[in-house]
């Protein structure tokens, strides 16, 4: 949730890198369990970036799958819910890989004609 | 060459950037017609970033965070859903503590002083209040700006303990983090077993499950085993403490965890 003030933080981390040059496209890397849905993000990011500069660049979002490797039989399981347990023996003594990344990746400048 | 996307199920594939021979391509200077792979071709520069999302509010968490530990005190965050007693615990735990231990209140709402008013005179060092009805028309959760601006009209160094009374909400309050030392729940019996699995973020990122209400069990057909394997499948390493805020049973239990102390 949050993703209009997250597509703020965004536009702002944004706009510093980019240091007045044209944005083609932003990139960010965001965990199963951030609680973020990309269609609201999407949108989010398309109203905060309508009446600036950077209307009409595009957010690439990267979806990453939350997994556990589980301490008991060692098994890694991709997670369809949040609920962290191991897919091959059921134990609850997991420790999570991935699925809480929460980053802004990069950004591409766009191309100058020469 | 070009991007790789991650799929949700574990594949990638990149993206060449292929056009259709045009001619605008063939007026382009210096630009091979139908073939635009690769950075160099293109023009386009990539500037790396990798900054966390909420990188200028856990700044700010960090800077309230070393704040309390010069202070020497001990922060907590505490959270729940709207009724579950988060202020009645409180109170409760201002009478019995507030004597011996110098106890801060932040006060979090999006409306009204009322937590704060209902708090006053029990044995309070000291409470601040944040209404967090500035930015898009009322925030739903404290954040670490919003704590450093109350925390600003505290006393830190002559506290030894502040509690951070966040909004009443399951959903959001877990993912900011505000500086604190460790994350309180307060869950009440009303509100039934499956909440541990219906908001698996928040139950996950507590260290402490006060379960609230135990008053009311023989009026309720909750079934607290059920509840606390609900709890266990998204957080088994939470401490439960069973207790009502009205009767004081369990009280002390609490207010042994919240100064640190057990």
């Amino acid at each position: 949730m949050h993703e209009l003030s997250l597509c703020d933080a965004i536009l702002g981390t944004t706009t510093k890198y980019a240091d007045g040059r044209p944005v083609s496209q932003v990139t960010v890397r965001i965990g199963h369990l951030r609680q973020v849905v990309p269609d609201a993000l999407r949108f989010g990011w398309e109203l905060l970036t309508e009446p600036t500069d950077l209307k009409g660049c595009e957010l690439v979002i990267e979806q990453i799958p939350a997994t556990v490797e589980c301490r008991e039989c060692r098994a890694v399981t991709t997670l369809d819910l949040p609920i962290l347990s191991c897919g091959t023996c059921g134990s609850f003594e997991v420790t999570l890989l991935t699925g809480e990344e929460f980053l802004i990746v990069a950004l591409e400048l766009a191309e100058v004609e020469a | 060459m070009g991007r790789v996307h991650l799929h949700a199920d574990g594949t990638e594939h990149h993206h060449d950037h292929d056009h259709p021979a045009s001619p605008e391509h063939d007026l382009a200077a210096g630009r091979d017609i139908g073939d635009h792979s690769g950075y160099a071709a293109t023009g386009a520069v990539r500037v790396e970033i990798l900054e966390n999302l909420l990188s200028e509010n856990d700044r700010v968490a960090d800077a309230n965070r070393d704040a309390f530990a010069r202070a020497g005190v001990r922060t907590v965050n505490l959270m729940s859903s709207p009724g579950a007693g988060k202020t009645t615990l409180l109170k409760r735990t201002l009478r019995r503590l507030g004597s011996s231990v110098r106890i801060g209140v932040l006060e979090g709402d999006i409306a009204t002083t009322l937590d704060a008013d209902e708090l006053e005179g029990v044995g309070a060092t000291a409470i601040a209040v944040v209404n967090t009805s500035a930015g898009f028309g009322g925030e739903c959760h404290l954040d670490a700006v919003m704590v450093r601006s109350g925390i600003s009209r505290l006393p830190l160094h002559d506290l030894d303990l502040l509690v951070i009374e966040n909004v009443g909400n399951l959903v959001c309050p877990a993912e900011f983090r505000v500086g604190e030392q460790a994350k309180a729940m307060v869950y009440a019996v009303t509100e039934g077993e499956e909440k541990p699995l219906k908001y698996p973020v928040m139950f996950r990122a507590v260290d402490v499950v006060v379960v609230n209400k135990i008053d009311l069990l023989p009026y309720l057909d909750f079934d607290l085993d059920t509840f606390l394997s609900n709890l266990r499948s998204v957080n088994p390493a939470a401490r439960v403490i069973q207790a009502s805020a009205r009767t004081g049973e369990g009280v002390d239990e609490w207010c042994a965890w919240l100064s640190g102390s057990g």
